[in-house]
Order: structure tokens, then C-alpha cells, then sequence
């Protein structure tokens, strides 16, 4: 029944894509056909696999320093009310900072290169990674940390099995939506200062008004993230709630 | 102060204790008490509730050390409590939730513990599909299984039906019985208090101190309902005299 509706939906939404691309021209939104052709090219010379390996690097380094940073800094603040009224500024002018101000200025400091490219999509993700986990340290159960006080529990053993279990579902959270928010920065990135990578090909592209191409390599990184999230993402989840009574 | 006292001996004197009110008042809820039990002792505290239980018992186990006076616990004391809550962390089996506590616990004392207290078909479930009577069970076989020299029990058996209750309080006192342990149980029954306990420490409404310090005579022995009652007379006397 699920996947039925699923296929469905899939049908329907290439269905529009075909009505739309004959409404607007072969030019302005080419038809799914012209697009897999345009994909299988770029296959077969080997650019696609390349520039796919290249932005998904990118967006796993700068994902993976986000979210390290960020649980380290959320829970500080968290936990901690000095840290939190000493860096709580910092943090809301992180927030607000426009993503195009950090990658300019990423790129005019630290030159075109890919720790430029990395270090500004990290800390594009950093403030909303660290905002998720605050919450989550603030909403912790001191019930659960005086039992581990009276028990005499190491440190090492209560933040891995009692602090951190507890963080899991907002950890969850802030690697979803960081997961969606980093590979769409990294193609920003990747446009305005890398020589390769999905973001460069779809700019491109852009200068050449060729169409066909943007949306070829826009379909093969949707692919590639909805893969990720199916295979990766909602396997984590379901680990992490094993513990929960399932619905009946 | 919590200076290490002579070995296995529990004692406790305070001066006065007081919350800050969020309106900026103070709340006297301790005042001046002492007590003291030698190794093995078990005590009852009993008194109305509000009196300053819970927070006698924080003291001791060192989670509040914001008040005037001295306790000392036996040296390098380790501690075993039972909360009001069962305090189990969901994402943990019953096992691995006991060993985390008690790490240096072996097989064979866990299993026996599991086994007394009837939790062996439960090892391997989540604290969730527990029942609140298995999950105190649980609670209990935990502060068991650290070998304590020093067993709290804050209302263990609240909110439980009476028959569970009454089970559970006998594998209590065979827990007690197998290992003799400095205890100190928080309970609003007289009746409770009567069967488990050595000695009854009776205390005032707030601000709390001792009106009654009764010892038991033959301990958690078989008794009737009669002398029950003829027990608890005598303390209830004894705490209007005072």
C-alpha cells in the first residue's frame, strides 16, 4: 500500500515534468528522457562519478566538523550557564550571518581552497547544530545524573551511557536537516571558488543556459542524498529508539 | 563536612538546614538532629510528609551539601540506593542498567540477585515494558548488587498494591539477612517501618527533628497482627510524650 502510493506519486510527479517541458520548450525544462541521456553521458566519460565523490567529500568533512563542534559547544552551553551567557552572542550573530558573507569571506581569507570550502559550510551548519543540542543538554534528566553521582559512575561511562543516549534524538534532528542544509552550501561553494564538484558543474552549466545539464547532475545528487538517508540516516534512527515500545 | 568515620558507622548531626524560596524567603525545613548506627543497623526514618525525608536522605548520599553540621560515612563508602522513582535508564536492559552500577558484580551473584527477586525471565527487556513493581525490583537489585556499606531506601514501596508491597519488603529483609548493610529507609508507615527496622527514628513536621528514637525488639522477626498493632501503640505514645 505504501510503496504503492509512493510509485505513484513518483509517476505522477514525472507525468507534470512531461506536461510542463512541453508548455515551456525543450529549452527552458527538457524532458526526463533528454535529462537520463545528458546523465548517462556524463557517466560514461567518468565526470559524473568524479564530481559526485568530489562534492560528497566536501559534504561529509564539513558535516562531520559541524557536528562535532556542535554537540561539544551545545552541551557546554547547556550545561554550563557562564559559557552560555559568554557565548550566547556569538552564537546569535553566527545564526544570522548570511551563508554568502561566510564563504566570501572564507575564500578571501584563506585563499580557493578546499579547507576554505569546508571550514565556511561547517560553520554555516555549526550555529544550528549548536542551537539543537543546547536544548537537548538543557533538557537532560538530573533524576538520571544524581542516580549516576550515587553509583559512582567515571565521567567516560556517564557521557556515553547516560548523557548521550539522551541527546540521541536531537542528535538525530541535527543530522538530518544538517545533512539537507550542508550539500546544498557545498554546491554554493563549490560555485563560487572550487575548479570541480557538482556546485562548479551546475555553474557551469548555468553560464552555458544549458539546462539539461543542471538537472542532470540536480537528479543524480538528489539520488545520492535520498540513498543516504534511506541507507544511513533512518537505519541510525531506528538504533538509536530500539529501546521505545513500537506502536501496535 | 563528610570526613570518613570508623569503619562501617554512619553518623550524622546537623544544624539546621534551609532552602532559599523562590520569592527570596528561606524555608527552614531541618533543624538541629543527629543520629548514629553502627554496621549492620537498619533505621526507619518516619514522619509526616513534607517533614524533610527526601532531603535528610540527599545529605547523606551527598547530592545536597548546602547545610550546616557534619556527616560521616563509613570509609570509602559505597553507596547503594533505591530513589522514590525507580530511576532506570530506558535504553539499557534490566542487565545492562544493573551493570553499569555494578561493574565488578560476577555472574553468579547477579544471577542469585536476579533469582530472589524474580527478575530472570526479565534480564533482556527494556525498562519500558516493565511493570512499576518489576522496575522497582529492578531498583532494587541494582542497589543490591554494589555490595553497599551503605543501603538508602526512599520510599521503595509507594504506590505499589499491598500484597507486591508486602512481597517485595520480604525480599527485602532476605537481601538484609544474607548481607548484613548499614541501612537507612525513608518510609511513612509505621507498619513498614516496624517490619524491616532495628530502631525507628521518628521525626516532627518541619522543621524536622527526632521526637522518638525507638529500637525494635527481635528485629524482623515473625510477628502477628496483634503485636503489630501493640508496636506501633507503643510509638505512637512515645512520640506524644516527647
Amino acid at each position: 500500500m505504501k510503496s504503492a502510493l509512493h510509485l505513484g506519486s513518483i509517476a505522477l510527479l514525472v507525468v507534470t515534468w512531461i506536461v510542463a517541458s512541453h508548455m515551456l520548450g525543450e529549452r527552458l525544462l527538457p524532458e526526463p528522457k533528454a535529462v537520463v541521456l545528458a546523465l548517462l553521458d556524463e557517466a560514461r566519460s567518468g565526470a559524473l562519478a568524479f564530481n559526485l565523490s568530489v562534492t560528497l567529500l566536501r559534504v561529509f568533512a564539513s558535516f562531520a566538523i559541524a557536528m562535532a563542534l556542535g554537540t561539544l559547544i551545545g552541551l557546554l552551553m547547556g550545561r554550563n550557564p557562564i559559557f552560555n551567557w559568554l557565548a550566547d552572542p556569538w552564537l546569535i550573530v553566527l545564526l544570522n550571518l548570511p551563508a554568502l558573507v561566510i564563504i566570501v569571506l572564507a575564500y578571501i581569507w584563506a585563499g580557493l581552497t578546499d579547507t576554505a570550502a569546508i571550514a565556511a559550510v561547517a560553520l554555516n551548519k555549526l550555529p544550528i547544530a549548536i542551537v539543537t543540542i543546547r536544548e537537548g543538554a538543557r533538557a537532560l534528566d538530573p533524576m538520571l545524573d544524581e542516580m549516576a553521582t550515587v553509583f559512582r559512575m567515571s565521567r567516560r561511562l556517564r557521557l556515553i551511557k547516560v548523557t548521550l543516549p539522551q541527546l540521541a534524538p536531537y542528535l538525530v534532528a541535527t543530522a538530518r536537516s544538517g545533512l539537507s542544509l550542508v550539500w546544498k552550501i557545498v554546491l554554493i561553494v563549490e560555485m563560487l571558488g572550487r575548479p570541480n564538484g557538482v556546485g562548479f558543474e551546475i555553474g557551469a552549466a548555468f553560464q552555458l543556459f544549458d539546462v539539461t545539464r543542471i538537472l542532470a547532475y540536480a537528479l543524480a545528487f538528489t539520488v545520492v542524498m535520498l540513498a543516504i538517508e534511506a541507507f544511513l540516516v533512518q537505519p541510525l534512527e531506528r538504533h538509536v529508539s530500539r529501546w521505545r515500545l513500537r506502536p501496535a | 563536612m563528610y570526613p570518613a568515620g570508623v569503619s562501617g558507622r554512619l553518623e550524622l548531626h546537623i544544624k539546621n538546614k534551609s532552602y532559599r524560596t523562590v520569592t527570596g524567603g528561606r524555608l527552614h525545613v531541618l533543624g538541629k538532629l543527629s543520629i548514629a548506627l553502627a554496621k549492620g543497623d537498619v533505621a526507619a526514618l518516619v514522619g509526616p510528609s513534607g517533614c524533610g525525608k527526601t532531603t535528610l536522605l540527599r545529605i547523606i548520599m551527598g547530592l545536597d551539601r548546602d547545610f550546616e553540621g557534619v556527616v560521616s560515612l563509613p570509609a570509602d563508602c559505597r553507596l547503594g540506593v533505591v530513589f522514590q522513582e525507580p530511576r532506570l535508564l530506558p535504553w539499557w536492559t534490566v542487565e545492562e542498567n544493573i551493570r553499569l552500577a555494578a561493574p565488578q558484580a560476577s555472574e553468579m551473584a547477579l544471577s542469585a540477585l536476579f533469582a530472589t527477586l524474580g527478575l530472570t525471565e526479565h534480564r533482556l527487556h527494556y525498562p519500558g515494558e516493565l511493570s512499576l513493581g518489576l522496575a522497582r525490583r529492578v531498583a532494587l537489585a541494582r542497589a543490591f548488587a554494589v555490595e553497599p556499606d551503605l543501603l538508602i531506601l526512599d520510599e521503595p514501596f509507594v504506590s505499589l498494591d499491598a500484597p507486591l508491597a508486602a512481597r517485595l519488603r520480604a525480599e527485602l529483609i532476605e537481601l538484609v539477612s544474607r548481607r548484613p548493610v548499614t541501612t537507612m529507609l525513608v518510609t511513612h508507615s509505621i507498619d513498614e517501618a516496624i517490619g524491616l527496622a532495628d530502631r525507628v527514628f521518628l521525626l516532627s513536621p518541619s522543621p524536622a527533628h527526632i521526637v522518638a528514637d525507638v529500637p525494635i525488639e527481635n528485629p524482623r522477626g515473625p510477628r502477628s497482627a496483634d503485636e503489630i498493632a501493640v508496636m506501633a501503640n507503643r510509638i505512637k505514645r512515645a512520640a506524644n510524650l516527647a
